[in-house]
């Protein structure tokens, strides 16, 4: 996860929440849930650019919080609401 | 950390399902109709307002907003509405009966995007589904639903309340809904608006509840519930989806005249939060209405409290236990434990809502409804 380069899929809509955010696939007609501020900064922050382990440090996450960000990235990649770009 | 159902109990800035009822008025007069459909009301809000409303939503972010009725075809802006709301990203999924989609307007739905259809269809055969929602109305859903398909529509839904007649029926109304490129949505009956008159001799038997269980575990991957038969994880295991009661919380409705109430299957006085004409606008009923408040306080298990299956199962349906008389912190009609036979015997009388735009009298007792081959 930490060398791939991330984007939100371009067909998503976020918004914000007092537990996080939501996140809506229009194409999938998905609904996910963002369930903490550190997922949203850290969704918010990817640029299709930037190496994920750089946009996680830009954002300011806890060490101790790393972990359970990446693996938000992952389900999140999974459910099409983020993408990963080619190299 | 507390849970997502905890925290969605607080509310959301924004509806997540948001139904807006487009009419009252309705070409059929189905007998188990939420919103006791019928006459159009001559209070229904103007174009212009339905267009700032649209803006209203997309505003606040609201993804998609469910459209409905009566029969939302009948409005002659209905395009315009639709077409302005999926241009502002507002997604659309609307329920009809299929009556007013003509080859014409089956091309028009397929051509666009953000969306959805559902056609409701409550049996299999011609028998299950006429005696619910009159003569001729299964061959007017299925032939709308063949002109989707034909217009390459793909993924629309055929959305079937599930009833005594029908659970039966449901495995074929899977291989329908494929056979047509398809997808399945079943939700449950409740005993609002019309379906009050109907329930008791609609809703599924305890024995039905099981299979319903059942067959959804199986097939629930596959099919579209609204989330609705949360009351049935008290059976063991929970089914997929957000199993709760949205009303107020994540869930609305909004009705022709621009009545805010808490849930599509509670349009009484008791559960009417504002109005978006009068009260401001809808974005201060969501926020500011005194009942959302009330309902977005964490919830009181009353009777439930010392049932083992309540942390599952929540209590069930507001508007099930309402409408059947029972009160609101104590079991759902359709307990799987149980107890809502217990408390139906001992239910106090039913409220009967100040809203009905039935197009014939309506008696304030249940009626019986019998299925008569034809």
């Amino acid at each position: 996860m930490d060398a791939t380069v991330l984007r939100l899929d371009p067909a998503v809509a976020i918004r914000p929440e007092p537990f996080g955010a939501l996140a809506y696939h229009y194409d999938t007609r998905r609904l996910v849930f963002l369930k903490h501020p550190d997922v949203v900064r850290a969704v918010e922050g990817l640029d299709g650019r930037t190496v994920t382990s750089e946009v996680l440090d830009a954002c300011g996450i806890d060490p101790g919080r790393r972990d359970a960000v990446e693996r938000a990235l992952v389900s999140l990649v999974r459910s099409g609401i983020v993408a990963e770009v080619g190299p | 950390m507390t849970s997502l159902v905890d925290q969605l109990e607080h509310g959301l800035s924004a509806p997540i399902c948001l139904t807006w009822e487009l009419t009252y008025a309705c070409n059929l007069d189905c007998v188990h109709c939420l919103s006791s459909s019928g006459r159009r009301d001559p209070d229904e809000l103007t174009t212009d307002e339905a267009i700032a409303f649209i803006d209203e939503l997309r505003d606040l972010g609201v993804f998609y907003v469910n459209i409905g009725g009566g029969e939302p075809m009948i409005r002659r802006d209905f395009f315009t509405i639709i077409e302005h709301a999926v241009a502002n990203g507002v997604g659309v999924k609307f329920s009809t009966n299929g009556t007013f989609i003509d080859d014409e307007a089956a091309r028009r739905i397929a051509a666009m995007d953000y969306l959805d259809v559902q056609i409701s269809i409550d049996g299999l055969d011609e028998t299950t589904n006429d005696a619910v929602r009159g003569t001729g109305t299964h061959a007017t859903a299925l032939a709308a639903a063949r002109r989707l398909a034909d217009a390459g529509m793909r993924d629309f839904k055929l959305s079937v309340v599930v009833t005594r007649h029908n659970v039966d029926q449901l495995d074929g109304l899977l291989a329908l809904a494929d056979e047509l490129g398809a997808q399945l949505r079943v939700t449950r009956l409740r005993p609002s608006g019309r379906g009050a008159d109907s329930w008791d001799d609609l809703h599924p038997t305890d024995d039905q509840q099981r299979t319903i269980h059942r067959w959804l575990l199986d097939n629930g991957d596959r099919v579209l519930t609204g989330d609705s038969f949360f009351h049935l994880n008290a059976l063991g295991e929970s089914l997929p989806g957000l199993n709760m009661c949205g009303a107020g919380r994540v869930v609305c409705l909004v009705d022709p005249v621009g009545d805010v109430y808490a849930c599509p299957f509670v349009i009484h006085e008791r559960f009417r939060a504002g109005n978006i004409r009068r009260d401001g606008a809808f974005t201060e009923v969501w926020r500011g209405s005194e009942l959302f408040r009330e309902l977005r306080e964490p919830g009181s298990s009353g009777a439930c409290a010392s049932c083992g299956a309540y942390d599952v199962c929540r209590g069930g349906c507001m508007a099930a236990k309402f409408f059947t008389g029972l009160p609101l912190d104590g079991p759902d009609p359709e307990c799987v434990g149980g107890e809502g036979e217990r408390a139906l015997a001992g239910a106090g009388p039913r409220p009967v809502s100040d809203v009905d735009h039935s197009r014939r009298p309506r008696t304030v007792t249940p009626v019986p409804v019998t299925l008569v081959a034809k």
